[in-house]
């Protein structure tokens, strides 16, 4: 296949991910902020988005406050945020056209359908009027072009190209949603510069062994019920966020405590959102359209798949949950350029 | 200027027969069905994207409408009789073959230069002759691969109609992706119209096409690639190039997917480089390579021409066909018929006046209030004179231009072209249409029946080019 059109299918897979991950976020944030809670959590939370996104700047040069509406505005509708669904949805539709003629028509009619309407609920002032709604319904057009891929494509290079696309993007957003979750909340498992209380809980997870559980911490019973309230509602937005609170109760019948959705989200190959699912999608996908010299980065594919596969959660948060999401998307974004070199944009004979 | 051939209806104001089934049908539909229809047409073009964008106009990304745009479809198919149609298809069949040889003649013998036949100041010194083809063999001396032939019908004094080629499209010519479009959207649209009617079939198109570019494949290749080449998602065609590489299973490339090595064109794919064999272009060939033609190109591909004077790859259509169908060389088609077929054209040429010659010159500024005046090099309707629609002002401003530069001009006597009732704003009312066929040449000439219907939507106008308010309608080419 073209390289060019390998290019274009790539990277229509990453924006249509994107803008449902920022759908997500949105959602979940929007979600969050209907609960009672101080105007400065509040805001913490809209603030902790637009740092996944890392435009907190642009943000702050173009907006005068942080609220739900100017947030809602430049992560949905802003052009010039890249970042926004807008963009996103722009980009995912005109990638697909550049490259129709390869995909289904069912898959184009998707693409281009999506886009016409969310112009018609841009229109309508939906995102603003009906948040929860609208943010659904970018989700469900994400699935929708997911699924009308899988069920209609050939499985040939278009095909695999799509899903590395997919899968990449969703690694790197799960990756940062959890950097970000973990980094905003007083006691965190993030290791770097820890006080006392991050020293507390590497102390209490290094003292837990391995297997298929991790141990309820007590640091319930220090703390107040305040902060046990705020734990379960922070951390189920964030488990809602990857559609994985139902899954979490299934994984683990217990209650919510971060180092499992840790665990969860980064280790758990059978989540379809955790970033060992996520790699183990890009890998065998990677190998189906490996060429002469694409070993290099099917190594490096391969070995931040294995370092998954056979990773431990304690010892992830004994090197600092930051340190190691930081590493991870240091690597991923490798992966990516390694993808591009070998495959989308081959330097001239 | 007499009244214009009404499609449907005869002189008397009764509905023709090949018209009756249709007739009968409409008759039983209740008032808002059209609009309804017409309504869930525009829905679905605009998801499927069928799209076409217009030059000069500002992008917004499509966001409200933007530069993409639909082509206004009309639900009232245009119908043709076979019978009418069979005589056509010889016609066509009878002149694309002379069209092709005029060219190899052109670039190899110039017999027809030296008879005398063709002025050759004309050929050789026109804009669209290519001087790098002269001497260059071509797989199997096939010009003009596809071609698009504009046709119109004119009422006679007696009230009949008669057919005339208005214009030949050798280049590349557009459109045929709205005729197969047109069509799916009919039988989406009216069913049960084509459970009553017998209407050919044009869906095999991209079939005949394919089978076109893969026999006049270079001679040593077995198997060969065949691309689709196009300026990029930005031309206003690129919904039609995507199609029809889609629609053969073939790559869709744009130049900077190309090059040439060693005198082979190779693309760029995900397993490495792969030979390309034939490439049927849809850009112009100033733009094919920078190294040949214009230099700042950048949707060709350089060392393409070297690539294909050598043999190894093959153009459709070839580079130089322009020399064909310009407007100033136009008149003399029916005596390449004469010259190269020994035959009488089957299809009437519009009497045309050229105004390099002073007589003609003198008739046309005479007559500049009746005649249609058009630029040699125009398309798509611009620099063109409509005398019967033009006010004072935009006559005398042709007037000064055609005695500036003459042979920049030819002028035919305007006719009215046919019309066929059209679903507009104040109801169902005629309105002006042509025909367009593509006509494939290869080992053989062939087509599917019927083509393109373009259709004037502003009452009166004649005028039927997409880029200024044109529609299209879906052509029935019916049995008996």
């Amino acid at each position: 296949m073209l390289s060019r059109t390998a290019d274009h299918l790539f990277w229509m897979a990453r924006y249509m991910e994107r803008a449902e991950n920022t759908a997500r976020m949105l959602d979940v944030n929007y979600q969050m902020s209907l609960l009672p809670q101080s105007e400065e959590a509040a805001e913490r939370g809209w603030r902790g988005l637009l740092s996944i996104n890392e435009i907190s700047g642009d943000f702050a040069r173009r907006y005068r406050e942080v609220s739900p509406r100017t947030v809602i505005e430049y992560m949905v509708n802003d052009a010039a945020n890249g970042s926004s669904i807008r963009s996103c949805l722009m980009a995912a539709r005109e990638n697909a056209r550049a490259v129709r003629g390869t995909l289904t028509t069912e898959v184009w009619e998707t693409q281009n359908q999506t886009w016409l309407e969310f112009q018609r609920l841009i229109g309508d002032g939906a995102f603003q009027k009906s948040p929860g709604e609208a943010f659904e319904w970018v989700k469900f057009r994400s699935h929708l072009s997911r699924g009308v891929t899988v069920g209609t494509m050939l499985q040939d290079e278009a095909f695999h190209f799509l899903r590395i696309g997919s899968f990449l993007e969703r690694a790197d957003n799960t990756a940062r949603l959890l950097d970000v979750k973990f980094h905003s909340v007083p006691h965190d498992l993030f290791g770097n510069g820890a006080g006392p209380i991050g020293a507390r809980i590497r102390n209490g997870i290094a003292a837990v062994t391995g297997g298929d559980g991790l141990q309820s911490q007590s640091q319930s019973q220090e703390s107040g019920n305040k902060d046990v309230e705020f734990d379960f509602y922070h951390w189920s937005a964030v488990l809602r966020s990857v559609s994985g609170f139902e899954v979490y109760r299934k994984v683990y019948r217990n209650v919510i405590r971060p180092e499992r959705v840790a665990e969860l989200l980064i280790l758990r190959p059978d989540m379809p959102r955790s970033l060992a699912a996520c790699m183990h999608e890009v890998v065998s996908n990677l190998h189906r359209v490996a060429n002469e010299q694409s070993k290099d980065t099917l190594r490096l594919a391969g070995r931040l798949c294995a370092d998954l596969q056979y990773g431990r959660i304690d010892e992830i948060l004994a090197t600092g949950l930051h340190a190691y999401l930081t590493q991870f998307l240091e690597r991923v974004n490798a992966l990516g350029t390694g993808i591009s070199r070998d495959f989308l944009v081959p330097v001239s004979p | 200027m007499r009244p214009a051939f009404d499609e449907m209806l005869d002189t008397s104001g009764a509905v023709r027969e090949h018209y009756g089934g249709y007739d009968r049908w409409l008759k039983e539909q209740p008032p808002q069905v059209m609009q309804t229809r017409r309504d869930e047409a525009e829905v679905i073009f605009r998801r499927v994207g069928i799209t076409f964008a217009v030059y000069g106009a500002k992008d917004d990304g499509g966001a409200n409408g933007g530069t993409e745009r639909l082509i206004p479809f009309d639900l009232i198919p245009r119908v043709i009789p076979a019978h009418e149609w069979r005589e056509i298809e010889r016609g066509l069949r009878q002149r694309v073959t002379a069209l092709n040889r005029f060219v190899h003649d052109v670039y190899h013998g110039q017999e027809i230069l030296k008879a005398g036949v063709v002025p050759a100041d004309q050929v050789l010194g026109n804009a669209q002759y290519r001087a790098e083809m002269q001497g260059v063999a071509v797989a199997g001396d096939i010009y003009s691969h596809i071609a698009g032939i504009d046709i119109v019908r004119a009422a006679n004094p007696d009230g009949s109609g008669s057919y005339y080629v208005l214009e030949d499209n050798l280049r590349v010519p557009s459109g045929v992706s709205y005729m197969l479009e047109n069509r799916k959207m009919m039988m989406r649209l009216f069913p049960e119209l084509f459970g009553r009617h017998r209407v050919a079939p044009v869906a095999h198109y991209p079939d005949l096409l394919l089978e076109t570019l893969r026999s006049v494949a270079p001679a040593a290749v077995n198997d060969p690639t065949v691309v689709v080449l196009t300026p990029g998602m930005y031309n206003s065609a690129y919904f039609e190039h995507a199609f029809l590489a889609q629609q053969m299973g073939i790559e869709l490339v744009e130049g900077q997917d190309l090059y040439v090595r060693d005198n082979f064109v190779y693309m760029r794919t995900t397993q490495g480089p792969k030979r390309v064999d034939v490439i049927y272009r849809r850009v112009d060939d100033d733009f094919l390579d920078p190294r040949a033609f214009r230099a700042d190109s950048t949707l060709g591909c350089a060392g393409l021409l070297a690539a294909y004077r050598a043999g190894n790859v093959t153009l459709a259509n070839a580079i130089g066909t322009g020399v064909a169908d310009d407007k100033s060389i136009y008149p003399y088609v029916p005596k390449m018929i004469d010259f190269y077929l020994g035959e009488k054209p089957i299809l009437n040429n519009v009497p045309t006046y050229v105004c390099r010659d002073p007589d003609d010159l003198g008739h046309v500024l005479e007559h500049l209030g009746e005649l249609v005046v058009k630029e040699v090099h125009g398309a798509g309707g611009y620099g063109m004179l409509v005398g019967p629609a033009a006010t004072a002002d935009e006559i005398e401003r042709f007037r000064g231009a055609l005695k500036a530069d003459p042979s920049r001009y030819i002028a035919q006597p305007t006719l009215a072209l046919s019309t066929c009732p059209t679903f507009v704003e104040s109801g169902i009312a005629p309105r002006h249409i042509d025909l367009r066929p593509f006509v494939l040449s290869g080992k053989t000439v062939q087509m599917v029946p019927g083509g393109l219907t373009r259709v004037a939507l502003k009452e009166g106008s004649l005028v039927v080019n997409s880029s200024q308010g044109g529609g299209t309608k879906d052509t029935w080419i019916l049995e008996a």
